[in-house]
């Protein structure tokens, strides 16, 4: 994977996977949620393995995460991130009358478990769009979640890519509450193989050049 | 005044008294310090990857894999005047952050990260003194050469030292 050949209609491209996916993903989250869930416009940016973690308030910073692997014609890693204050709120108006810790370290088994369905409906919804958009055959695994240092997390979808590169193309999309515009509540990172580029480059008729 | 010297990923650095050096959000990748006790003299690795053969770039960044890492870290010490005979080494990550019931390669890196730093070292003949290796949980580590005392924090299981 030659960073230098892509081209900003490639980018493009691939802030239309985010545009798209993170969109049904909002809608899937405003439904869960029973009110108006807004996203920002995606971000597509070619970084330094440094600079993920910066995009999530520094390596050190917690955050309750869902992680999958994807599968199929173009694997990569997706990751839905959210500060652990705004999963406990999220969590709170879905388990309507508990009280959600996920601080502690003694979080309760179903907060994970209904963080871990939430993630999976999420990234899902994204992951389908994403394949109908392409027309490629996607599958998302089981997903796992962990309330940990940003750092630590991301650096578990950055293997594939290590191994080629000490940068990598993030596609990022923020979601935002619609009353509290500032407020960030999550972020989708879809974090392609190296090998996948060329892959999605080619179904959607943009071909990197040889 | 003493400063944090800063390891990014993939990244090397020495340090002596009285700074002091760090790296944050150690994940499934391992923080290899390497010091001389008697000049005061440590260096610290941030390696990502087991083993250099997995590279698939043209150029080699040696701080990224164990076998190569460890060794221009020893370089890097042998450079500024340490003992090669007198260097200890501690390290501390190598964690898996997800469970996952498929038993792929790829999940396991954190054990064939430490495994391969230990294997490194035996060669070079470097004992190692201690370790926190495994488990869950992410860590930020931070070395003092004046004591050769390793600080472990983690968000779960609070902060040790080794």
């Amino acid at each position: 994977m030659d960073f230098l050949k892509i081209q900003p209609i490639h980018l493009d491209v691939l802030r239309e996977i985010g545009n798209i996916g993170a969109g049904h993903a909002a809608t899937a989250l405003s439904t869960m949620l029973n009110k108006a869930v807004d996203m920002k416009v995606p971000s597509v940016n070619v970084i330094s393995f440094e600079e993920i973690s910066e995009m999530v308030g520094g390596a050190e910073n917690v955050v309750a995460s869902v992680f999958l692997r994807i599968v199929g014609d173009a694997p990569g890693c997706m990751f839905f991130m959210l500060p652990v204050e705004q999963a406990e709120q999220l969590l709170e108006d879905l388990l309507v009358g508990q009280t959600v810790n996920l601080s502690s370290g003694d979080e309760s088994d179903i907060a994970l478990s209904a963080l871990q369905e939430v993630g999976n409906i999420l990234s899902g919804s994204y992951l389908t769009s994403f394949s109908d958009f392409t027309g490629l055959n996607l599958q998302p695994s089981v997903p796992a979640t962990s309330i940990d240092m940003a750092g630590a997390i991301l650096s578990f979808g950055l293997f594939e890519i290590s191994a080629v590169s000490d940068y990598a193309i993030v596609i990022d999309t923020a979601f935002t509450d619609i009353e509290r515009q500032d407020e960030v509540k999550g972020h989708f990172f879809l974090l392609p193989d190296p090998l996948s580029f060329s892959k999605i480059f080619h179904a959607l008729g943009v071909p990197l050049d040889e | 005044m003493s400063e944090i010297i800063k390891v990014g990923i993939a990244d090397i650095n020495i340090v002596s008294p009285p700074n002091t050096i760090r790296t944050t959000g150690l994940g499934s990748c391992v923080g290899v310090i390497l010091f001389d006790q008697v000049k005061k003299i440590a260096g610290m690795a941030h390696i990502m990857l087991p083993d250099s053969s997995l590279s698939k770039t043209p150029t080699l960044n040696e701080g990224k894999y164990a076998d190569t890492a460890i060794k221009s870290l020893y370089d890097m010490l042998i450079k500024s005047g340490a003992n090669g005979k007198g260097l200890k080494a501690k390290i501390a990550g190598g964690a898996q952050m997800f469970k996952f019931t498929s038993g792929s390669e790829m999940m396991r890196i954190g054990p064939r990260n430490v495994e391969r730093v230990k294997e490194e070292l035996s060669s070079l003949k470097i004992p190692l003194l201690a370790s926190d290796v495994g488990g869950s949980s992410g860590r930020t580590i931070e070395f003092n050469p004046e004591n050769t005392v390793l600080t472990i924090k983690t968000v779960n299981a609070g902060t040790k030292v080794i």
